[in-house]
């Protein structure tokens, strides 16, 4: 086979190599801090060369989503095999990696946030040794979603990266700390739940013969779940446009929604951003918040085409509360990472919107939307964690004049307003314009209304550029240093990425454009019932 | 394609990339390269000069009305069986094009110039120039563009670049202020623009211009929707060339350096929204050319009046500027397209020159702008004076001057556009402004520069500014002069720049068009079917029989002309009678008349309006959502959290007491029983016997039943 290391498939390694480095760190004497924080660098280094090397051998042309034949880098072993439960039936599970034109870019992004953030983690002032390992299994449970083929693999991955994130707020985090990471935890087990339950319903529903049996066996494939013809006639989730199926594509989107998060799911979201540590912050919203989305594009619109079909116009509207109520709360903010967390919501919003219209530019607008806001709101989350960290506030209102204090700080914080406002020849500005080019296609009136949100975030970025950095400087900021060399790693390649992406998009969204012109057909052909159901 | 043709797409390449890459230089080098504002300085030359060879190339030697030069940017695919999105961009030069890469170029090479003096010693002085590279190079971006999403790419860059400077001095909070002001209320007619842009788009699938306008010329894009199409379009304008109700931002622009005033504020970036107007002329419906005429005659009316009673001398200009382009807008609007455009050029010299010769006034004066304190500089600064005279003659419509020929051709069109439509309102307002105009530009004049002075101190420090500051200032003075647009200084029809400058035919169907242009002798309505696409249909445009338009022009010219300078001399004379000659005491003049006087002094209330409305109304709702949000929606999800707790310590109660309290009560009881019993077991035999025999008792009374 082919794109192997030592035997062991790409996706595999970039998968499981921040686990190596858990497990390296782990046998690191406590008192060797810097071989700690080197060995999680290390492995989030190489995460990132797997990445570039994959983006390399990347095969544009291919179509994935429900083709077997479209995914690239597939890995696909029995993982879990109980034969011949009396009742139950065969039960079987697969190792089934792969990944096309829809994950590459949350891949590339998980790789290069991730590495970011192990820069942003460099002064971690406790227990390093459970942080830098909580942090790299993080990193496997969010690189494992997004490579995850098979529905049971892909809730494992999902609940696999609850668990650390749970300790690295509620360890590391701010004051509030166990409240929020509480918060966190039990609004996104809940939403699990619900995934779970779904899941379990297609399991049942579902029948495929089993390649190496021939006998008829349930199957947590995902690719099965898409094809309508696998379904059991008699079974729950069978033929198009049936009541469970309604039912189960509201249960899966608000398991979804809760992590996106999505109006009215989201209010884990700002407390949870305020008390995690800088480095979490921006895992959480460069990352985190995408797995929602990514969930939606990757197993509710292709396994529910019927209800997406349906329910396209309700989750426009979700996308313009989330634009608008998003923007207004911002701009009530006066701690700078709340004001961030709820543009987060505002901009999550553009994603939803555009992906909700179905049409190739809203779907790959609100997917290249995905990977710029992760990469704009990092950088912005970076940017709050440099001014904290010597400051020791977050109050946007305790600032003032920083422009001449920190001038470099202040260019690299210029470029990342501009890019969240929306800027042209900067990325999010492409990603903004795709979707809602492509939702004013399909709702012209939501796209009408939600281009309010492009007046509203201007006005609160440029307040909160206006209060920080314009003015005159306040005496005891005085002493504040501009950002050190350890600050522009970390903020220059992201900084970099906006700038090309927003000139040359193609780069992003050439790979994208076959799978998701792919995912646009396969919803509108199966969800009207244009393929025939056996 | 010719070689020439390629040629000038490649010195315009290099014209658009040549500030850029100064940008990008002063940015990350500045602080090592020495002397970098020459740099940049010398970069603008060059792009003049590469800019004028382009023009004279274009307007007189290349035959074709456009050279293209187009490239996909972007090909998502198709989805299967469905029309593909792709989107293609690229740049032209028509003579319009041409002619604004000269107008931008030169106004920007002059300000560079002027920035020599005026800004030296500044704070951020080398990110003063980098910021006028980014501008000048968003600026020809517009110039240049072949499509809507260009436009509309570069309008946003000359927003931020506008932003960055009227911001320049950041440590006053009024600068601040101002530029957050200019970008937010701008962004409020890009949304429209936006949304035009989004019809466009999704009517026809495409954003390149000559396709627009071909496919509203095949009837792709119709009716009501082709109306508002061009409306919105248009609100992008009415932001970035401050027409009213959007007029608010620029005169607080005027917190920027005062050469930064003269590139954007008056001369380029604003008359940005007459150009995007121009592009857009043929898509535009009779509806739409109505309201932009409505709002173009509106917008210099309202200004004008302000202007009259401003203290600030560059308030005054900052009016005048939103009047003039006013002016602009109003005849695209009444469809005296050649006329927008040629009042755009003439005003870009002389309006550019009277921010740079308020400058030098500024400067002479130690950054005193109110005129109530200056006067008698006329003496001091006569160079600056005579600048300032040729202007001021220049924007009140003198003849022998530049805006004569210009303000002249719109007024004509106006008073057109009055006997085909019966639409006299906006003629009349046009002639009110040349009144109004002349007036409050006297009046600058007489305050600043004539009279006796009236803070002796700033008076006696006031000289000359030197070279590079008054070398643009003569440039501009002459550039005003009409000789520069036509050898006739009474009608400009036949000169080099109306010659050049044909108003592109309309492509609307003609059920939704002025239909000025047709002939007059046939009203027959062509059907659109046979109407050719566009790029054919301008050079039909030239057509030789004599339209309506034109008919109604030939009846009005000589009248209007007359009309229109009698009421210039008129408001000169006022301002002379009240200012200079003090025929009239103006206290007591703005005493009788103190109501209008106040407010037209505080700008119509726009800004107070604006202020309780728009701005308190969004905050109040932010703060309400912001409090829902943490009250109710949180409230809910933390209800929930204590509702659980709550039936959690419910039930462990229930568990403590009644599930165990079952249990332990069980074995209570049980002991209970034992204890009781216990009393039995006395080891009496007759206890003993007295128990059994109620034993024997009991059950027979209980087995007498069956």
């Amino acid at each position: 086979m082919q794109y192997q290391f030592l035997g062991i498939g790409y996706l595999t390694w970039i998968t499981f190599l921040p686990l190596i480095g858990m497990a390296v760190v782990l046998l690191i004497p406590k008192s060797n801090i810097n071989a700690m924080k080197w060995t999680a660098l290390a492995a989030t280094i190489l995460q990132l060369v797997l990445a570039a090397i994959i983006w390399v051998n990347f095969k544009p042309s291919l179509s994935g989503i429900n083709d077997p034949n479209g995914f690239q880098f597939v890995e696909k072993t029995r993982w879990i095999d109980l034969p011949g439960v009396a009742w139950f039936g065969h039960v079987a599970v697969d190792y089934f990696l792969g990944i096309d034109g829809l994950s590459l870019p949350m891949v590339m992004l998980t790789a290069l946030i991730s590495f970011v953030g192990v820069i942003a983690s460099w002064n971690i002032g406790k227990s390093q040794k459970g942080y830098f390992a909580l942090y790299l299994l993080l990193d496997t449970g969010m690189m494992g979603v997004f490579v995850a083929l098979d529905m049971f693999l892909f809730y494992v991955f999902w609940e696999l990266m609850l668990l650390p994130m749970y300790f690295l707020i509620g360890i590391w985090g701010g004051p509030r700390r166990e409240y929020a990471a509480i918060k966190f935890f039990l609004y996104t087990l809940l939403g699990s739940v619900l995934i779970l339950l779904v899941m379990l319903g297609l399991y049942f529903s579902v029948n495929v013969t089993d390649p190496a049996t021939g006998q008829a066996m349930h199957t947590f494939d995902m690719l099965a779940m898409m094809n309508p013809q696998n379904y059991d006639p008699h079974a729950l989730f069978a033929g198009i446009g049936t009541y469970w199926r309604y039912v189960a594509f509201i249960a899966l989107f608000i398991g979804f929604a809760i992590k996106v998060p999505i109006f009215p799911f989201h209010t884990w979201l700002p407390d949870a951003h305020v008390e995690a540590p800088t480095a979490i912050s921006v895992i959480l919203a460069g990352v985190l918040l995408k797995m929602g989305t990514y969930g939606f594009l990757r197993i509710s619109f292709p396994i529910f085409p019927d209800a997406v079909l349906k329910f396209s116009y309700a989750l426009a509207i979700l996308g313009f509360i989330n634009i608008v109520y998003g923007a207004l709360c911002a701009m009530a903010q006066t701690d700078f990472k709340k004001l961030i967390a709820y543009s987060s919501i505002s901009h999550m919003g553009v994603v939803l919107l555009g992906i909700a219209a179905l049409n190739t530019q809203g779907v790959a607008g609100g997917v290249l939307q995905m990977f710029n806001h992760g990469v704009v709101t990092a950088m912005l989350f970076l940017i709050v964690g440099v001014i904290y960290d010597r400051a020791h506030t977050r109050g946007v209102n305790d600032f003032g004049g920083l422009a001449n204090q920190m001038p470099v700080y202040t260019g690299i914080m210029t470029v990342a307003f501009f890019a969240a406002i929306g800027l042209p020849g900067l990325s999010e500005f492409i990603s903004e314009l795709l979707s809602y080019l492509g939702a004013f296609q399909t709702f012209r009136w939501i796209a009408i209304f939600s281009s309010i949100g492009i007046v509203l975030t201007a006005g609160y970025m440029l307040w909160t550029l206006q209060r920080v950095f314009l003015g005159q400087l306040p005496e005891k900021w005085k002493g504040l240093t501009d950002v050190n060399g350890r600050e522009l790693v970390s903020l220059v390649p992201l900084m970099v990425v906006v700038i090309l992406l927003g000139v040359f998009p193609s780069i992003m969204l050439h790979p994208m454009s076959a799978t998701l012109n792919n995912l646009v057909d396969f919803i509108h052909k199966v969800g009207t019932g244009m393929t025939a159901l056996k | 394609m010719a070689s020439t043709e390629s040629l000038l797409l490649n010195l315009a390449l290099a014209v658009l990339f040549l500030p850029l890459a100064g940008f990008a230089l002063l940015i990350f080098f500045g602080k090592k390269i020495p002397r970098q504002d020459l740099v940049e300085t010398g970069i603008l030359f060059t792009a003049l000069a590469i800019s004028i060879y382009i023009m004279v190339q274009k307007v007189f030697f290349v035959s074709a009305p456009t050279i293209d030069l187009t490239f996909k940017w972007l090909d998502l695919g198709a989805v299967a069986g469905q029309q593909g999105f792709s989107i293609d961009l690229g740049i032209a030069i028509d003579n319009i094009a041409a002619i604004m890469l000269v107008v931008v170029t030169l106004i920007s090479s002059l300000v560079h110039t002027f920035s020599l003096a005026y800004m030296e010693g500044d704070v951020r002085y080398t990110r003063y120039y980098a910021y006028l590279g980014l501008f000048s190079f968003s600026m020809l971006g517009i110039v240049l563009s072949n499509n809507l999403l260009m436009i509309y790419v570069f309008w946003e860059l000359v927003g931020i670049s506008s932003y960055l400077l009227i911001g320049h001095w950041y440590e006053k909070k009024s600068a601040s202020d101002a530029s957050k002001k200019a970008f937010i209320v701008n962004r409020v007619g890009d949304v429209g623009f936006f949304i035009g842009i989004m019809i466009v788009f999704t009517s026809l699938h495409t954003f390149l211009l000559r396709d627009v306008f071909g496919g509203i010329a095949a009837q792709h894009l119709t009716g009501p929707l082709l109306t508002a199409a061009g409306i919105l379009i248009f609100c992008g304008a009415v932001g970035k060339s401050a027409q009213f109700p959007l007029h608010v931002w620029l005169p607080d622009a005027m917190e920027g350096p005062t050469p930064v005033s003269a590139l954007i504020h008056a001369a380029t970036m604003v008359a940005a929204g007459v150009y995007l107007v121009a592009r857009i002329f043929p898509m535009l419906t009779a509806e739409a050319l109505t309201v932009i005429a409505y709002i173009g005659a509106i917008t210099a009316f309202i200004a004008a009046t302000i202007a009259v009673t401003q203290n600030d001398i560059k308030k005054v200009l900052a009016y005048s500027t939103i009047s003039q382009l006013g002016y602009m807008i109003m005849a695209l609007g009444v469809d005296a397209y050649s006329a927008g455009f040629f009042h755009l050029v003439t005003h870009a010299a002389f309006k550019a020159g009277l921010f740079l010769a308020s400058g030098s006034v500024i400067y002479a004066m130690h950054h005193e702008q109110d005129m109530r304190n200056m006067g008698g500089l006329r003496k001091k600064m006569p160079i600056t004076y005579w600048a300032f005279v040729i202007f001021s003659l220049s924007i009140s419509g003198i003849p022998f001057t530049s805006g004569f020929l210009s303000k002249d051709s719109i007024l004509a069109g106006a008073l057109a556009y009055g006997l085909l439509t019966g639409n006299y309102l906006i003629p009349i307002i046009g002639y009110l402004v040349v009144f109004l105009t002349a007036a409050y530009m006297f009046r600058l004049i007489i305050m600043t520069f004539h009279g006796e002075p009236r803070d002796h101190h700033k008076y006696e420090h006031a000289k000359e500014s030197p070279k590079v500051m008054t070398v643009p200032l003569i440039v501009l003075a002459s550039l005003s002069i009409f000789v520069f647009y036509s050898f006739n200084p009474f009608n400009p029809e036949k000169g080099w720049f109306l010659q050049a400058v044909q108003q592109p035919a309309s492509v609307v169907p003609a059920a939704q068009s002025y239909g000025f242009d047709q002939p007059v002798n046939d009203v027959q309505v062509t059907s659109p079917q046979q109407q050719p696409n566009a790029a054919e249909l301008s050079v039909e445009a030239q057509k030789t029989e004599t339209t309506r338009y034109e008919e109604a022009m030939e009846a009005v010219h000589y009248p209007g002309l007359a009309l229109s300078l009698t009421l210039a001399v008129l408001g000169i004379l006022a301002a002379f009678v009240v200012y200079d000659w003090k025929k009239i005491d103006a206290e007591k003049l703005k005493q009788r008349v103190k109501p209008v006087y106040t407010f037209l002094y505080n700008k119509w209330y726009f800004d107070e309006l604006y202020d309780a409305t728009a701005v308190a109304g969004t905050l109040l709702l932010s703060k309400s959502l912001a409090w829902f949000d943490g009250h109710v929606i949180d409230g809910v999800v933390n209800g929930a959290a204590t509702l659980t707790r709550l039936w959690s310590t419910l039930s462990g109660k229930f568990d403590h007491y009644i599930v165990d309290g079952l249990v332990n009560f069980s074995a209570w009881f049980t002991g209970f029983l034992g204890k009781a019993t216990r009393r039995v077991q006395t080891g009496k035999v007759q206890t003993y016997i007295v128990f059994a025999l109620l034993g024997v008792i009991v059950i027979f009374y209980v087995f007498r039943q069956f």
